[in-house]
């Protein structure tokens, strides 16, 4: 079975539904960015994704042995954060949190595994700096790492590239599109509708109109043809 | 001046005072930087006025240790508190503004109702500033303060590395499946518990400074958590020991002295800070 199946999810707060009957599935491998405007539901639906929110009604179903502590999350960041002191290190290690159950203090492997994970995305030589003093793009790299010491299948990312500028928010598409390459799903938030042309494999637009489907299947959309007309072209 | 501390040091309770001084700067700065950084610095500020409502009953009921009440009444409000917290801030916000004044006005109220004593607004100023309750304590309070004392260094050490990852990133930490309220909880628990422990020095109205300046002073100087929390334990128990010394030798206060010792030293950090950083 897929991934991670939806079955007629319906969202909301305070007995106020945004989105009802919402279906669909991810299969291993995929790329899916969840496109749509401020207020549609997206970060609603990532949290309810991630078990942070109760869903209204409907199922989430994760499938193929994935357990819940095997899903990295790449979340906004918070205003705490950005005074908060901390080395680049310590913050990637406790992406291992959830691995360590009752253990009160890091195995070598999860040593190993935050070394990794901070090789693979660049930031070996920052190991010691300190993160609020990192620049966006360095910051966002420090948080992706962390999400990678928690997972190696499962990635949900909330609009990865808010506040970058435009050579680092390529740098930043580059790098998901190749952690996807690597055998890790990806579902990622993004405003950028261009881009999750370029670099997903499956869309799903909420709003007013739902719409879920490969890439193509979206270009070719209503919705998609909307978007593309109003951004001034194809990619 | 040496002779004269040399002097003081053979009294036992010079010696418990310091003992005493000591653990409790140690435990409260553990915790500061958590505190401080989770935006709860306010909540070990209402719970110190909910333990002087407590210790205002203890007194009433002429209990022989008043800490058997003064403790799990301060915990249960620390759980309750953060239960309100939760939901949204504002609500968590007021609910332990209501909580902690109603206290103090309580407390003093039930004092001034029901106390038998004839030194009362002494004995109001000592619950609220300390005074120098902490030269009058028996070997039985030494020993109960020690031994809470080494159960909040254990859990501390034990719980590290989560409540950093709690602390850093909670929705984070709840979605890689950590049990984030658990973690909460145990935190609000040992506030409570270091509050209690430390009114016993500064009393309940300067609890906030121990907690918070130690861990403010910290995080001038040093960049990453773990740096921070064992700056801040060092310059706390710094304060209290030499603010201790100071208050015997020169006959202040012995709250109030660890207090300024503690804003002095946080003036300090803060200008190596500015020097070193240049922001």
């Amino acid at each position: 079975m897929a991934l991670l199946e939806v079955r007629d999810l319906s969202l909301g707060y305070d007995s106020h539904t945004i989105i009802e009957g919402l279906n669909f599935s991810v299969n291993a491998g995929d790329h899916l960015c969840i496109v749509g405007e401020n207020g549609a539901g997206k970060s609603t639906l990532m949290k309810t994704l991630l078990h942070l929110k109760e869903p209204m009604g409907g199922q989430i179903l994760y499938g193929d042995g994935l357990s819940r502590n095997e899903v990295g999350y790449l979340p906004q960041q918070t205003p705490v954060q950005r005074d908060f002191p901390a080395s680049v290190y310590e913050i990637v290690l406790s992406g291992n949190q959830g691995r360590c159950g009752w253990r009160p203090f890091y195995s070598k492997e999860d040593r190993t595994r935050a070394l990794e994970a901070m090789e693979r995305l660049g930031i070996t030589e920052l190991k010691k700096r300190c993160y609020r003093e990192l620049s966006g793009g360095q910051q966002q790299r420090v948080l992706l790492a962390r999400a990678l010491c928690a997972t190696r299948r499962l990635l949900l990312l909330d609009e990865p590239v808010s506040g970058l500028d435009p050579k680092v928010t390529v740098e930043m598409y580059e790098l998901i599109a190749e952690l996807n390459k690597s055998g890790i799903t990806i579902i990622a938030i993004t405003h950028d509708i261009l881009a999750a042309l370029r670099y997903a494999s499956h869309i799903l637009h909420i709003g007013e109109e739902v719409f879920f489907g490969t890439r193509d299947e979206y270009a070719a959309s209503d919705e998609g043809q909307y978007f593309l007309k109003k951004r001034g072209g194809p990619a | 001046m040496i002779e004269k501390l040399q002097l003081y040091l053979e009294i036992p309770f010079v010696r418990y005072a310091l003992i005493v001084g000591v653990l409790i700067a140690l435990c409260s700065s553990l915790l500061g930087v958590t505190l401080v950084l989770k935006r709860f610095s306010f909540i070990g500020d209402g719970l110190s006025h909910v333990a002087f409502g407590a210790m205002a009953i203890a007194a009433v009921l002429n209990l022989s240790n008043d800490m058997l009440l003064v403790m799990p009444l301060t915990i249960l409000c620390a759980v309750l508190l953060l239960r309100t917290g939760q939901h949204t801030v504002i609500k968590g916000d007021a609910a332990i503004a209501m909580l902690s004044v109603g206290a103090l006005g309580f407390g003093y109220l039930i004092m001034n109702i029901f106390s038998t004593s004839s030194n009362l607004s002494g004995d109001v100023c000592t619950t609220l500033f300390g005074s120098m309750s902490i030269l009058t304590l028996r070997p039985a309070e030494v020993r109960l303060c020690i031994i809470f004392s080494i159960l909040v260094v254990i859990v501390f050490v034990l719980f590290y590395n989560k409540m950093f990852a709690v602390t850093f990133d909670e929705d984070f930490s709840r979605a890689s499946g950590m049990k984030v309220g658990l973690y909460n909880l145990i935190i609000a628990v040992v506030t409570a518990v270091i509050i209690v422990l430390a009114m016993n020095l500064v009393g309940s109205l300067l609890i906030s400074a121990l907690v918070i300046f130690p861990a403010l002073s910290a995080m001038r100087l040093f960049k990453n958590f773990l740096s921070v929390t064992i700056c801040s334990v060092v310059l706390s128990v710094f304060c209290a020991f030499t603010g201790i010394v100071i208050s015997i030798l020169a006959g202040t206060p012995v709250g109030s002295t660890i207090v300024a010792m503690d804003a002095g030293v946080f003036f300090i950090c803060w200008i190596i800070g500015r020097v070193k950083g240049g922001k």
